[in-house]
């Protein structure tokens, strides 16, 4: 157990919460999209939540990479 | 108008050789001591991000050229204050400094009380078997690269908003000129976009100066962080004690201006079965915390990802140990910066929203 190498399992990990966020951003992003494109006039409005939508996501996933960093 | 064109082309051709003529000159300077030490990445990274006693410059013919900022230490004898000059760019603990009967030294950016005497290695610290010095910390109130930084941006912050609000005093109600007409658009725009709609037009003006003032403070640093020369540079928003102040400010002015309300929300719902709200309460308890603390992640994070990809990108140059990357390194190093110009404001501008939409819940009426 000693000579467990973290780092490896703190990449894996990463590395998952960066899949977890991009399916999350996508989502997010390609509803935005399509709201634009039915109600353009929405858009400024779509905009503004969608990025503060993203940056809830994002987080998330920053969590799990900070979590990562710290178990190296 | 065809010569400025010449210059400016000149100039920019000069931009982009400027950092490969000196990545070649750092190269040959590494072959000749290859020997000597491996580049070890992942320790100049977190060098290049951690803050620091003295504000490095340069390296002039392999020496350090530094300004030098005052060290304020809090100690068993009290207040001892000298230049962190006086450290000579150790960080091994290998020199000491003595004040007040008392010896200092400096480990990795940390001040120790140093021992009386050397080890066989010239250090002035114990270790423990996993390299953590075991000598007693001073308290720490030094003036640091990032306390200097910060210092900086307030007084462009003051600069700025003087200058725009003294135009304002000599035209009026007319255009803004000057400066002032780069920041009204932004002043506008955080009172229509962030503040009416989160808090509501009859509060919103009680929270307009908290607000601008955390987007710019936020903002300019960000972007002092981005600039990688002298004055600026400094990794002041991807340090966790810094945003964990500007949450934490966040969090007492949710609590203190709460209603009834919002603690009613919290902790006892309704319109929701009562085994429900024993079950919900702690949970929404937790949440008080969690978002300041998610506040607080977020940008440390961000910013600090934004120049640990930045610093990757250039030092692939040294792990290869090729100049042919340097071209796709710094390509890529020039890109991933067009974009964190991006997240920085977005990073400021989202502290800002989520701060004004706390308020905003913090000051809902029943209804």
């Amino acid at each position: 157990m000693e000579n467990l190498d973290f780092g490896a399992f703190a990449a894996i990990g990463a590395g998952l919460a960066a899949i977890g966020g991009g399916i999350g951003i996508g989502k997010i992003g390609g509803a935005a999209m399509e709201a634009m494109a039915r109600q353009p006039e929405m858009q400024g409005k779509l905009q503004g939540s969608a990025i503060v939508l993203i940056a809830f996501i994002e987080a998330v996933a920053l969590f799990a990479v900070v979590v990562s960093f710290l178990a190296t | 108008m065809i010569a400025r064109k010449t210059i400016e082309n000149i100039l920019i051709t000069l931009l982009f050789i400027l950092p490969i003529s000196g990545i070649l000159s750092a190269q040959e300077h590494q072959n000749e001591t290859t020997e000597k030490a491996d580049f070890q990445v992942t320790e100049m990274i977190l060098h290049h991000i951690a803050d620091s006693h003295n504000f490095h410059i340069l390296d002039w013919k392999g020496h350090p050229v530094s300004m030098p900022l005052p060290v304020i230490l809090w100690t068993d004898n009290g207040l001892v204050t000298f230049m962190s000059s006086e450290f000579h760019h150790d960080e091994k603990a290998t020199v000491i400094v003595e004040k007040k009967d008392q010896k200092f030294t400096i480990y990795h950016g940390k001040i120790y009380y140093a021992n009386n005497e050397a080890d066989e290695h010239g250090k002035y610290v114990d270790f423990d078997q996993d390299q953590h010095p075991i000598n007693s910390r001073v308290i720490d109130l030094s003036i640091t690269k990032n306390v200097f930084s910060m210092f900086l941006s307030m007084i462009v912050l003051i600069l700025l908003f003087l200058t725009a609000a003294r135009s304002y005093k000599k035209i009026g109600n007319g255009a803004p000129k000057g400066i002032a007409k780069f920041m009204e658009p932004i002043i506008v725009f955080i009172r229509d976009e962030v503040a009416i709609p989160n808090i509501g037009k009859q509060k919103y003006k009680k929270y307009m100066p908290f607000l601008l003032t955390i987007f710019f403070f936020i903002w300019l640093n960000n972007i002092f962080g981005l600039i990688p020369f002298f004055p600026f540079s400094s990794n002041l928003s991807g340090n966790i004690s810094f945003t964990f102040t500007l949450a934490f400010i966040t969090f007492i002015i949710t609590t203190v201006i709460s209603k009834k309300n919002y603690w009613k929300h919290m902790l006892w719902m309704p319109g929701v079965p009562v085994y429900m709200k024993l079950f919900l309460a702690p949970i929404e308890l937790v949440g008080m915390f969690v978002k300041p603390i998610a506040l607080m992640i977020r940008l440390f994070a961000n910013i600090t990802a934004g120049h640990v990809i930045v610093l990757s990108l250039i030092s692939l140059i040294f792990i290869l140990e090729t100049i042919w990357v340097s071209p796709a390194s710094i390509l890529f190093t020039i890109f991933i910066s067009v974009i964190e110009i991006l997240v920085v404001a977005i990073q400021a501008y989202i502290f800002t929203m989520l701060s004004a939409l706390y308020f905003g819940q913090a000051l809902e009426d029943e209804h």
